[in-house]
């Protein structure tokens, strides 16, 4: 299996599509001319043209509402926001449309877009552009929204969201671009609403997804040197959740933490251990800790950034707690 | 909304527990689906629900509680008696706070996680006893798991019993046994018994049994049992008192039809299906139905309606080895047929000694409605069917 970057995996998997269908086309800020904020399209305006990486206005609004039209009419737009932050002004469109098309035309016209960018902290780019937006997304019928950790279903979760005829909120994370791991070749696709769990253990389940998923693995790690194991299970798709896979696996280790990046209140770890009570609620032998980010803006300063979102240290800390 | 009741069935039922939830808290439920089981002073039976919705449980399982409690809500229980009253948003900087009490712990309450509680449950464990080793004391997996081992290495530990144990043990009646007491109490205080035995030949009845259960095959068993409820039945139409209840100082009341409890033993006790109309009711489809109702009772799966209404009632301890016994008359029945053993014994036929299958026969019999020849005769009645059974199949 070849080796390749988050950012490589990103960029194949774009132009695997592009090559295999003609009406994939790619629209955003800066992604034609520039070769793209994160550099994922890069080399991409030379390769199919103008008319297939097309650099927009700065208005998200505008060419977001444009990708949902080009989408109503039968091409696969794939749009770039420069981050999630940026689409705020874009939420009308992808909430009020289209999330709501197929519903409102009862089923006559599909909206098969992707909308992919950076989401989440952890680098430095302050309150209005480190916020996560899984379960704002995520809260509306009529979206699909993933986060992939790995390179792996970087490459597996855009290939099905290109393929998807719904509207898939694909949220990449700045800090993974250049993480590398092994990619499977040809055809690779991850089906959406299937976690997976990627590190068996027997004592203590710990769900994340996105940049979480490293940490928690490097805690794994950590624990396992006292014989502690940990079952880590990464969610890649928050909508639809397969708490199902989460619940079989506190089933088998009756502990459970979840990890998110973003704030505690209705955020995403809320919504699972709500699943996990519901669904196992006589094997659990401790109630379900959450690690979430502080309910405060994103600090600018290094120091302040650090505390405010989980690491290790805190991530350890709940799985400890979980365990008692 | 729709409430879930805990059902009266029967006029002497006061409460009824929760054996077991078929479904689960927040499930899902259809109408028609069963919903719980539930135990009651004769039977377990199982409550369906009559609409469909989610579940809200609000008895759990073991818990026995009055006739008419609501048990479980569907489609949740009403708002406000869910939802503590709500309360005004707090003013802004620092209201003095009210002084409650901090909430006492309900005596008897134990901090244990769902999973611990699961397996106190599955190994029998008092959850009291257990000493709880999570955060603040919360019993634990481990620790219901420690309590386990240590209980089953126990007795080799400690040989002898430690000098403050008593020798003696109070085990709670069971709510079927408590029924069982009432019952026979009531009976032996109430209704005058007298008893009248007879021997009955029974080698031609076990003849035709032979013959018929050879003629069924595999499928369908005939059993000397069914020829003596059989019997039972035509007897009782013929002598109608036993088969009546008192009313009061002056009246009794003759049924019209013959519905025969059948005595069935269970681990737990007594269950008396009824076989109803057991006189008009050709022997195969008695045959039938007496081994649907012993079967359902033993696995305790029995409808309310298969319980209740006997007028007269057979015990049968045949196969327990049992040559003679007297059991005691169901109120308000008028008579109960006591039946042992059949047993190889010499008999004088025409003046020679022969070997023949007897069996005993014992009526007790509610001395307000009949006399000792009233019982006698219907007795005589029986032997005489069941040494004849081919009268039994017209």
């Amino acid at each position: 299996m070849p080796e390749m970057t988050y950012r490589e995996a990103l960029r194949s998997t774009l132009v695997e599509e592009m090559d295999r269908d003609p009406s994939v086309v790619l629209l955003g800020e800066d992604i034609g001319l520039y070769q793209g904020t994160f550099r994922v399209t890069e080399g991409l305006l030379e390769r199919y043209g103008p008319k297939r990486v097309v650099d927009t206005p700065i208005s998200e609004l505008g060419f977001i509402g444009a990708g949902i039209g080009m989408a109503m009419l039968g091409l696969r737009p794939v749009v770039e926001v420069m981050t999630w932050n940026f689409s705020l002004p874009a939420a009308d469109q992808i909430l009020q449309n289209a999330a709501k098309v197929r519903y409102f035309s009862g089923g006559q016209v599909s909206v098969p877009l992707v909308i992919r960018g950076p989401n989440g902290a952890g680098v430095q780019l302050s309150a209005q552009h480190s916020q996560s937006f899984e379960s704002f997304y995520g809260h509306f019928p009529g979206l699909r929204v993933v986060a992939p950790a790995t390179p792996a279903d970087a490459k597996g979760l855009l290939r099905t969201a290109i393929r998807s005829s719904d509207p898939v909120i694909f949220l990449e994370h700045a800090a993974l671009y250049g993480v590398k791991g092994p990619v499977p070749d040809g055809d690779h696709a991850v089906p959406f609403g299937q976690a997976a769990v990627v590190r068996p253990g027997r004592h203590v389940t710990v769900v994340a997804y996105s940049r979480m998923l490293h940490l928690v693995l490097a805690v794994a790690d950590r624990l396992a040197a006292e014989g502690i194991e940990c079952e880590v299970v990464d969610l890649r798709s928050l909508r639809p959740l397969d708490v199902d896979t989460v619940a079989a696996s506190v089933r088998r280790t009756h502990r459970a933490v979840v990890v998110q990046e973003q704030w505690p209140l209705f955020g995403a770890a809320a919504e699972i251990a709500s699943g996990i009570y519901e669904r196992c609620f006589d094997d659990l032998d401790a109630p379900v800790e959450r690690v979430t980010g502080e309910d405060v803006p994103a600090p600018y300063a290094r120091n302040l950034e650090r505390l405010a979102f989980p690491d290790e240290d805190r991530i350890e800390q709940a799985v400890r707690r979980g365990l008692a | 909304m729709a409430e879930v009741i805990m059902p009266k069935m029967g006029d002497a039922m006061t409460e009824g527990k929760v054996v077991a939830w078929r479904k689960r808290e927040g499930e899902r439920v259809q109408a028609g689906e069963v919903l719980a089981e539930i135990e009651t002073d004769k039977v377990n039976v199982e409550i369906e629900a009559e609409a469909s919705g989610t579940l809200h449980i609000t008895v759990p399982e073991g818990q026995a509680v009055p006739v008419g409690t609501v048990i479980a809500y569907i489609n949740g229980p009403p708002a406000r008696a869910a939802a503590p009253t709500p309360q005004a948003p707090s003013p802004a900087p620092a209201a003095p706070k009210p002084e409650v009490p901090p909430a006492e712990e309900p005596a008897g309450r134990v901090k244990a996680s769902p999973l611990a509680r699961k397996l106190a449950a599955e190994h029998g464990v008092d959850l009291l006893e257990v000493k709880g080793t999570g955060p603040g004391g919360r019993v634990v997996e481990r620790d219901v798991l420690a309590w386990v081992e240590e209980r089953a290495a126990q007795p080799a530990a400690r040989p002898a019993p430690s000098p403050a144990e008593p020798d003696y043990e109070d085990v709670p009646l069971s709510r079927m046994r408590q029924a069982i007491a009432r019952v026979v109490v009531q009976s032996k205080q109430q209704i005058p018994h007298f008893y009248v035995t007879t021997e009955v030949d029974v080698g031609r009845a076990l003849e035709l049994r032979a013959q018929v259960q050879e003629a069924f095959g595999e499928d369908e068993r005939l059993s000397v049992n069914d020829l003596i409820l059989k019997a039972t039945a035509l007897a009782l139409r013929r002598f109608p008192d036993l088969n009546s209840q008192v009313l009061d100082d002056q009246t009794v009341r003759r049924h019209r039809r013959v519905h025969l409890g059948i005595m069935v033993a269970t681990p737990d006790g007594l269950v008396v299906p009824v076989l109803r109309d057991a006189d008009r009711m050709p022997l195969r489809e008695l045959a039938r139905e007496a081994r649907r109702l012993v079967e359902g009772a033993r696995a305790k799966r029995l409808r309310q309606e298969d319980t209740t209404g006997a007028t007269f009632s057979v015990s049968n301890l045949g196969m327990y080895d049992v040559t003679h016994f007297v059991a005691i008359i169901q109120p308000p029945q008028a008579g109960i047929l006591a039946v042992g053993r059949a047993q190889e014994r010499p008999v004088v036929r025409e003046g020679q000694v022969v070997v023949r299958p007897v069996l005993q026969l014992t009526v007790s019999a509610d001395h307000r409605v009949t006399d000792g020849v009233g019982a006698a005769e219907f007795l005589a009645e029986v032997k005489r069917l069941l040494e004849n059974p081919l009268l039994l199949l017209l």
